[in-house]
């Protein structure tokens, strides 16, 4: 195994790196001459929204592109070895020893018909040199580093049997087995939740510390890179357009694209309590339970949302606020308890609520992609609700819907357009305009930033609130980010387990003393600042013991 | 282990009694549709000049005189039994069906034990190669023999290897005098032809099976951890595409039994399809009947098995949490 002995030697050292990918109209450029090198030792974060081209620079360092990308120009060289040039046969053979990657979804990118141990010494036993032993003793070695529980057995599971941030954390440990001189992590916590993610992150960032290893850390968040890189390489269309120590960049960001994404991270925070006490509710839930099969995934839920006030229902994954949302819908039927709405109990199944019902409560979706029509023009999809609910035709309609575009900061020309020719944020723009059409009191919004940039979320994030003054409309609005919370609810609804566990105005939910559940919650959220995670490591090794890379010092704990 | 095989167990259990299920479902059909045909046996026998008292004692001796519904029951009784009744012509369908169903399993076991390993090994090249030569050879030719309808296969084995090169005879007509050697070489053009009519199927639906998987995004992790082409496909994939390819596997073996009576028609082979041929020219219900029973176990039972390995083959329903 190639070891670098000399640290000012770049382990990966990357010069003006052109790629480019097939598309309809023949080849378009995506990566525009990127230069960047790393020593060992080093961690480099590429930071840019969706569409920058960070995966594409990422898996060029391994030598790697993905079907329909070719390289037209530019060099990697992987210690020592120029990648462009030699054949793939030579190329694949530094794969998964010399080279390694992190995905982002762990979920995914593990077999689903193998042991995790398999999957994770198979490197290292075909092509490592290690014998299956030695291979098994290290993965153990690097369970325990990576705080996995039970780290003796953790490799006789499946990959189904075992939680995400653990999986990721296992994918970390495939990664390390065949002690690479570089790791790629591409966006590797973005899949998981803000408790999850800090576990993960101190892991990763322990294991690049005790291992001396070089790394690539992409990611779309900030909060994130300050953590763990010590030099940040800003992309956007295929081009660095800033490079500079993590202190600098955090401090002084030079470029005004760099400049926007920063200013994302203070998005103005919105003064709660325009709701006005002793006026009836415009919703409000009273002792409802909801389950799947054998399982409570609600249980007891006492819950009001008043007229031209946003309440926030924030909760991990699995926490049950979706479900809420589609109980509300009358998409799903309750088990126990009742939902009143403007002072009449609301019918549970959907088939006997009355359309001008179903047109007061509206509800947006995660995911625009799925939740439009592909094959529907943007005229068609915001176009329905407006005959459905209103009954309107003709110049009428098409006047109507123009105006609806307006108002989610679209114009007529995306009028005529398929979800396919627009953007992920004009998509969920559209998604808020079929909400709208239907002129309803109250909109669920599950998760509808959650899948977007974060120059793209505090945009769509300031028209919500702009369009609830205008409209007085009321936002139930479900999600597991804090900053969003922080700039758009009046109240705060904290779940776990299908409990509401912590409640009340923002300002006092989010002040000293919380629930314990909600401190954690809290606690997790990265901040935007250099030494954040360095503060959360420190307060943790005062109370634990640290976690030396010997197997027989296992601290339980874990 | 005992309680980690136990929601497999159960699983299937209800598939072997959804099987049973669909099997009696299927013998109702059988049995009724059956009655259903023109015309009646009895009168078929004894000409058209047949008194009407001629004919109803005829009935009466086959017991044609009963009520369906009573006949049913009487017949699927006997059937659980092993019992196939009596054909018209006298013999207990058994005897006349007994050795005809031994040759077509023998041909059909001879083909399958070919055909099965070489079609997943075809099938995995082809996911192997994609795009190359070898694959568009294959996915082209595997096409051609799908859209032939097998009797033409089987004319065209025959005009080539029979009346061409004269290298094996075109009937097939093996009895069981004949020694092991000669029933064998008088076999080999229908296992040809059944070869090369299931192949296709097995090769196309394998190759397809697996290049699924290999969008996944397991698959480009491995790339990405340097796997060669070979071990992604075989180690990675081929796991994962276990359960449809045991499905069209089952699929083929079942038309093995079931849907060779073309085949065994134009070779003149002594197996269960010329006999349902000859049963259905004679109207001999009972043989009809246990023919299409027969044929209908042998789905049932081929996808009965497919089904379970397709959930043994599941890490998560093997395994779970």
């Amino acid at each position: 195994m190639t070891r670098i002995q000399n640290a000012s030697i770049p382990v990966v050292e990357i010069t003006d790196l052109k790629i480019e990918a097939k598309s309809n109209e023949g080849w378009t450029q995506i990566v525009r001459g990127i230069s960047l090198s790393i020593r060992r030792g080093e961690v480099l974060g590429l930071v840019g929204e969706s569409g920058a081209g960070k995966s594409t620079v990422g898996l060029a360092a391994l030598g790697y592109l993905r079907p329909g990308a070719r390289t037209n120009g530019g060099s990697v060289r992987l210690i020592g070895t120029e990648l462009l040039s030699i054949p793939e046969e030579e190329r694949r053979k530094m794969r998964g020893t010399q080279v390694a990657y992190v995905a982002q979804s762990a979920q995914a990118a593990f077999n689903p018909a193998h042991r995790l141990m398999d999957q994770i010494t198979m490197v290292a036993v075909d092509r490592g040199g290690l014998s299956r032993e030695a291979a098994e003793r290290r993965a153990i070695d690097l369970f325990t580093a990576l705080q996995l529980p039970d780290p003796q057995n953790f490799g006789a599971r499946y990959p189904h049997q075992v939680s995400g941030g653990q999986l990721q954390r296992a994918m970390v440990a495939m990664a390390m087995i065949c002690n690479p001189a570089l790791i790629v992590f591409d966006e590797p916590t973005t899949a998981l939740d803000v408790t999850t993610q800090v576990e993960v992150l101190i892991s990763i960032r322990k294991v690049i510390e005790e291992f001396g290893v070089a790394a690539i850390y992409i990611t779309h968040d900030l909060a994130v890179v300050a953590q763990i890189a010590h030099r940040v390489a800003v992309l956007r269309y295929g081009e660095v357009v800033e490079e500079a120590s993590i202190a600098a960049i955090m401090d002084s960001p030079q470029h005004a694209y760099t400049q926007s994404l920063w200013a994302v991270h203070e998005m103005p925070v919105s003064a709660s309590g325009r709701y006005e006490t002793g006026v009836r509710p415009l919703l409000s839930i009273e002792g409802l339970s909801a389950r799947y099969g054998n399982f409570d995934v609600l249980k007891d839920i006492n819950l009001a949302v008043g007229r031209g006030e946003t309440v926030a229902l924030v909760g991990e994954s699995g926490s049950g606020k979706s479900t809420l949302g589609r109980v509300i819908t009358g998409l799903k039927e309750p088990s126990k308890g009742k939902v009143v709405f403007d002072g009449t109990p609301l019918p549970e199944k959907l088939r006997h609520r009355k359309v001008d019902l179903l047109r007061r409560i509206q509800i947006i979706y995660q995911s625009a992609d799925t939740a439009l029509n592909p094959r529907q023009t943007v005229r068609k999809i915001v176009g329905r609700p407006l005959s459905l609910y209103h009954g309107l035709r003709g110049s009428a309609r098409e006047k109507r819907l123009i105006e609806l575009l307006k108002m989610v900061e679209l114009n007529e020309a995306h009028a005529d357009r398929m979800p396919g020719q627009l953007s992920g944020g004009q998509k969920q723009r559209v998604a808020i305009a079929r909400a709208l059409a239907a002129e309803p009191e109250l909109i669920v919004c599950d998760e509808i930033t959650s899948a977007l940039d974060k120059v793209v979320q505090a945009e769509v994030l300031r028209m919500l609130i702009s369009l609830q003054k205008r409209l007085g409309v009321s936002y139930l609005f479900i999600t597991h980010d804090i900053e969003v919370v922080r700039a758009i609810a009046d109240q705060v609804v904290v779940m776990q387990h299908g409990r509401i566990v912590d409640r009340g105005a923002k300002e006092v939910v989010f002040s000293l003393p919380h629930e314990p559940y909600t401190d954690k919650l809290l606690a997790s959220v990265p901040d935007m600042a250099v030494g954040w995670l360095d503060g959360i490591i420190a307060s943790r090794t005062a109370r634990l013991s640290t976690y030396p890379l010997d197997a027989s010092r296992i601290d339980q704990t874990g | 282990m005992n309680k980690i095989s136990h929601p497999i167990l159960s699983m299937a259990v209800s598939r072997v009694g959804l099987g049973l299920l669909s099997l009696l479902i299927v013998s109702l059909v059988i049995f009724f549709s059956v009655s259903l045909l023109p015309g009646s046996y009895a009168s078929a026998i004894l000409g058209q000049n047949a008194t009407p008292e001629a004919v109803a004692a005829m009935e009466e001796k086959l017991g044609l005189n009963q009520p369906a519904i009573w006949r049913y029951f009487a017949w699927l009784g006997a059937a659980a039994t092993g019992d196939l009744g009596t054909s018209f012509a006298g013999r207990p369908v058994m005897t006349v069906l007994g050795p005809r169903l031994l040759n077509t399993i023998t041909l059909a076991s001879i083909t399958a034990l070919i055909a099965v390993p070489l079609a997943i090994v075809l099938g995995i090249v082809c996911a192997r190669f994609r795009g190359r030569f070898i694959d568009k050879f294959l996915s082209t030719s595997t096409l051609a023999s799908i859209s032939l309808p097998e009797f033409l296969v089987a004319y065209i084995v025959m005009m080539v290897f029979a009346v061409k090169l004269q290298w094996f005879p075109s009937m097939a007509g093996i009895r069981s005098s004949m020694d092991l050697g000669e029933q064998l070489y008088r076999m080999v053009l229908p296992i040809l032809t059944l070869l090369l009519v299931i192949l296709a199927h097995m090769v196309r639906n394998t190759r397809a099976a697996i290049l699924s998987v290999m969008s996944s995004p397991y698959v480009e992790m491995a790339r990405l951890q340097g796997e060669s082409e070979g071990r992604v496909v075989m180690r990675q994939a081929l796991p994962n595409a276990i359960g449809p390819i045991a499905s069209v596997v089952a699929l083929n073996l079942a038309y093995l039994i079931s849907g060779v009576v073309v085949i065994e028609v134009v070779f003149v082979y002594p197996g269960v399809g010329q006999a349902m041929i000859d049963a259905v020219r004679n109207r001999d219900v009972p043989v009809i009947q246990a023919c299409a029973l027969i044929f209908a176990a042998a789905y049932i039972g081929f996808n009965l098995i497919a089904d379970v390995i397709s959930i043994i083959s599941n890490p998560r329903l093997l395994h779970p949490r």
